[in-house]
C-alpha cells in the first residue's frame, strides 16, 4: 500500500490518470478544474504520455475521439459550460462506441453561472446530454479519494463496455484537499485490435470508426445493440453506499458533495432521535432504482438533497413508484446548505407528513 | 418489338482488355489500386470525389503504406469515404476532422494521417479546428475538396462560394457585402508557420489530375519529415449542384473558379528540408 498524500481532488484525479495508464489527455482551461490540465502538462511528459491544451472543448473531445478510436486510453476534463460544448463529441463517441473518460467538475449554472460548486448538470449527465439515444456510465465521487479511485474504475468500465464514462464531480470536491491513497492497480486485459484504427495490415479487414448508419434498418439494429449494452450496464454496474439504513424510518438520498453534507445532517438528526439513513448513489447512471424501491417499503419518507432545483429527485420518485412521499431540498447558484439547515427542513417535513 | 435505346448493340460492347487466354500478350499499363475498395460509389456523374479518392489510394499503394495510414472522413458528400478506401479510417463529426486527426497522429506519430474534408466542413464549421491544427504544425495531410457549394445537403452557399454565384441559399447570387468574400483557404493557411506545404490543384483535365496526384504524393511523403501540416486544396467539380453538365462543370473551373482560386503551389518546402528524398 502506498502512503497517504494530501491532495486537491483535481490533482488526485490527474495523478490517478497517469497511474491508470492514460495515454493522452486533451483539455481546455476552465475554473474550477484548470489544475487538471496544469498538473498533467507538468507530469505527463515525464511518462512519455500525450497532454495537449486544445483550442476549445469542442476540439479536445474530438481529439479524445481520435485517440480513443486508435485504441488508446484517452480522457478530458472540464466544467459545466465546457461540458456543454462537448455534448456533440460525446454523442458521436457514444454512437461510435469509443471507450474514454470525461470528467465534469460541476459548477453552478445556467449559462456562465458561477465558478462555485453545483449539481445542476445531473440531467445532462444521466439522461443523455447530446442528441440521440445513448447513455454514459456516470460515477459521482464524494471525496478526493473517490476522485482518484473512479479514474481507474472509469477507464476499466469504458473499456469493458466500449462506452464513454463520465465522472460527475463538483467544484468543491475538485478544489478541496483531503488525504488520498493510490492503491495498486492492475489494468484488465482488453483487446481492441478488432476495431482500433492502427493501420490496416493485409491480414485483416479495414477498421473504421463511425456513428453513421444511413439505412434506417441498419441504424435501428445499431440502436438495439446499444440498448442491449445499456441494459447490461443497468444489470451489472449499479453502485451505491448506504449508511444507517438498517433501522431507518427516513432516508436522505444524495450524491457527491450533497451526500457529504447529508452525512453530517444525519448525525445531528440521529442525536435528536430521528432515525434517518442515507443512500448515496455512486453510479448516477445506472441509477439504484431497485434498492430505493426496497427501502420504500421500509421508510416513511425520502428526502433528496441536491445542489440544484430538483433533478435527481425525479429519479427517486420514479424508483419508489409512489409508495412513499419523496421530498426535495436544494440550494443553487453555488450556495451550499449547512447540515443544520437540512435537519431543520427535515423536521418540518416530518411534522407536515405526521399531521397529514 | 419494343426498343430501348440505352441497350447497346452487341458489337459495341466493351471487351475486357485482359481476356484470360490472351493475358500474356498484354502489358498492364494501368490498374485500379488494390487499396481502393471494389464498390459502386454513390457520387454523381462528373463529381471530383471519386477521382480524388482513387488518387489518394494510388499514392497509398505506391508508397506501400496501407498498414501505416489512417484517414479521417468528414461530414458531407464524402462522408462514406471509408466505404471506398481500403484503409483504417475514422468518421469525424462535422468540421472536427483536424481535431480527430490530431488525436490519432499525436498518439501514433509514425503513421500517415490525413483528413478529407469539404469546404463547408473545413472552412465553415471546422475553420477553428483546421486553423489550430495547422498552427500547431500537426504532421498530417489535409485534403481539402473545394467545390464552392454544400454538396450533400444539395447546393447551399459555402464559405468558398464565388461572388455572385447562385446557390439555393443565395438565390440572387452571393452578395459579398452581406456574406463577405469567398475564403481562400490555401492562401490563409499558408500564412501560418505551422504549414509546410500548401498547394491548390484541380482534377478537371488529365494534366490537372497528374499534378494533383503529384501534389498528394509529395504531401504524403512529407509526413516523414515531421515538419508541419500539408494542405492540398483541390477545386472539385460539382455538376449536380452547379446545375451543369459534367462537361460544363469542367469548363466552369477553368473559366470561373480559377479566377478566385488560382491553381498552383502556394507554399513549398525549402530544398534543405527535402534533402532526405
Amino acid at each position: 500500500m502506498s502512503e497517504f498524500k494530501l491532495m486537491k481532488g483535481n490533482e488526485a484525479m490527474a495523478e490517478a490518470a497517469i497511474l491508470a495508464g492514460c495515454d493522452a489527455y486533451f483539455g481546455y482551461p476552465i475554473t474550477p478544474q484548470s489544475e487538471v490540465l496544469e498538473y498533467l502538462a507538468r507530469e505527463m511528459p515525464k511518462h512519455n504520455r500525450i497532454v495537449m491544451q486544445a483550442e476549445s472543448e469542442v476540439a479536445s473531445i474530438n481529439m479524445v475521439y481520435g485517440a480513443a478510436g486508435a485504441g488508446f486510453r484517452a480522457m478530458t476534463s472540464s466544467s459545466s459550460p465546457g461540458i456543454s460544448l462537448m455534448q456533440e463529441g460525446i454523442s458521436y463517441i457514444a454512437g461510435a462506441e469509443l471507450p474514454c473518460l470525461i470528467v465534469n467538475v460541476n459548477r453552478a449554472g445556467p449559462g456562465l453561472g458561477t465558478i462555485q460548486p453545483g449539481q445542476g448538470d445531473y440531467f445532462q449527465s444521466t439522461k443523455g446530454g447530446g442528441h440521440g439515444d445513448y447513455k454514459m456510465i456516470v460515477l459521482a465521487p464524494a471525496s478526493v479519494q473517490e476522485m482518484a479511485d473512479f479514474v481507474f474504475l472509469g477507464f476499466d468500465l469504458a473499456d469493458k463496455y466500449r462506452n464513454p464514462v463520465l465522472m460527475l464531480s463538483d467544484g468543491a470536491i475538485g478544489q478541496m484537499m483531503e488525504k488520498v491513497q493510490f492503491k495498486p492497480y492492475t489494468r484488465p486485459e482488453t483487446d481492441k485490435s478488432s476495431w482500433a484504427t492502427t493501420g490496416k495490415p493485409r491480414t485483416r479487414n479495414r477498421n473504421y470508426i463511425t456513428s453513421l448508419h444511413i439505412l434506417p434498418e441498419k441504424m435501428e439494429i445499431h440502436n438495439l445493440k446499444l440498448e442491449e449494452k445499456f441494459k447490461k450496464i443497468r444489470e451489472n454496474e449499479v453502485r451505491l453506499e448506504e449508511m444507517n439504513t438498517a433501522d431507518a424510518e427516513y432516508l436522505f438520498v444524495a450524491y457527491g458533495l450533497s451526500a457529504r453534507i447529508c452525512q453530517k445532517a444525519m448525525d445531528i438528526a440521529r442525536e435528536k432521535g430521528i432515525r434517518i439513513g442515507l443512500l448515496r448513489p455512486i453510479t448516477l447512471y445506472p441509477y439504484p432504482y431497485r434498492r430505493l424501491l426496497e427501502l420504500a417499503g421500509q421508510v416513511k419518507m425520502m428526502l433528496s438533497v441536491e445542489l440544484n432545483s430538483g433533478q435527481m429527485v425525479e429519479d427517486v420518485r420514479l424508483a419508489v413508484e409512489g409508495k412513499v412521499p419523496v421530498e426535495f431540498y436544494g440550494r443553487m447558484g453555488g450556495m451550499m446548505p449547512t447540515p443544520e439547515e437540512i435537519v431543520h427542513h427535515l423536521e418540518t417535513l416530518i411534522q407536515y407528513h405526521h399531521a397529514n | 418489338m419494343p426498343t430501348d435505346q440505352h441497350v447497346l448493340p452487341e458489337t459495341d460492347l466493351i471487351i475486357p482488355a485482359c481476356h484470360k487466354e490472351e493475358e500474356e500478350e498484354y502489358e498492364v499499363v494501368y490498374h485500379k489500386p488494390a487499396t481502393l475498395v471494389d464498390a459502386n460509389m454513390h457520387y454523381c456523374p462528373g463529381c471530383a470525389h471519386s477521382l480524388v479518392h482513387k488518387l489518394i489510394m494510388e499514392v497509398v499503394e505506391e508508397l506501400n503504406i496501407q498498414d501505416k495510414t489512417v484517414g479521417v472522413a468528414p461530414v458531407g458528400c464524402s462522408v462514406f469515404a471509408y466505404d471506398y478506401m481500403d484503409i483504417d479510417m475514422q468518421e469525424a463529426a462535422h468540421g472536427r476532422a483536424c481535431a480527430v486527426a490530431t488525436g490519432i497522429k499525436r498518439l501514433m506519430p509514425d503513421k500517415y494521417v490525413f483528413t478529407y474534408q469539404g469546404d463547408g466542413d473545413l472552412a465553415a464549421i471546422g475553420i477553428a479546428e483546421t486553423l489550430h491544427a495547422i498552427n500547431r504544425g500537426e504532421n498530417i495531410l489535409i485534403v481539402f475538396m473545394n467545390n464552392a457549394v454544400y454538396g450533400m445537403t444539395s447546393g447551399q452557399m459555402a464559405p468558398t462560394t464565388l461572388a455572385g454565384m447562385h446557390t439555393t441559399t443565395s438565390p440572387d447570387g452571393r452578395d459579398v457585402s452581406f456574406y463577405g468574400a469567398p475564403i481562400k483557404v490555401a492562401e490563409l493557411m499558408a500564412n501560418l508557420p505551422g504549414s509546410f506545404y500548401v498547394t491548390r490543384q484541380a482534377v478537371n483535365s488529365a494534366n490537372a489530375v497528374r499534378k494533383t496526384r503529384k501534389a498528394l504524393m509529395n504531401a504524403f511523403k512529407y509526413q516523414q519529415l515531421h515538419k508541419g501540416t500539408c494542405l492540398v486544396e483541390i477545386i472539385g467539380n460539382c455538376p449536380s449542384n452547379w446545375k451543369m453538365t459534367p462537361v460544363e462543370a469542367v469548363k466552369f473551373i477553368d473559366e470561373e473558379m480559377v479566377k478566385t482560386f488560382p491553381l498552383g503551389d502556394i507554399k513549398v518546402p525549402n530544398t534543405e528540408d527535402l534533402k532526405i528524398f
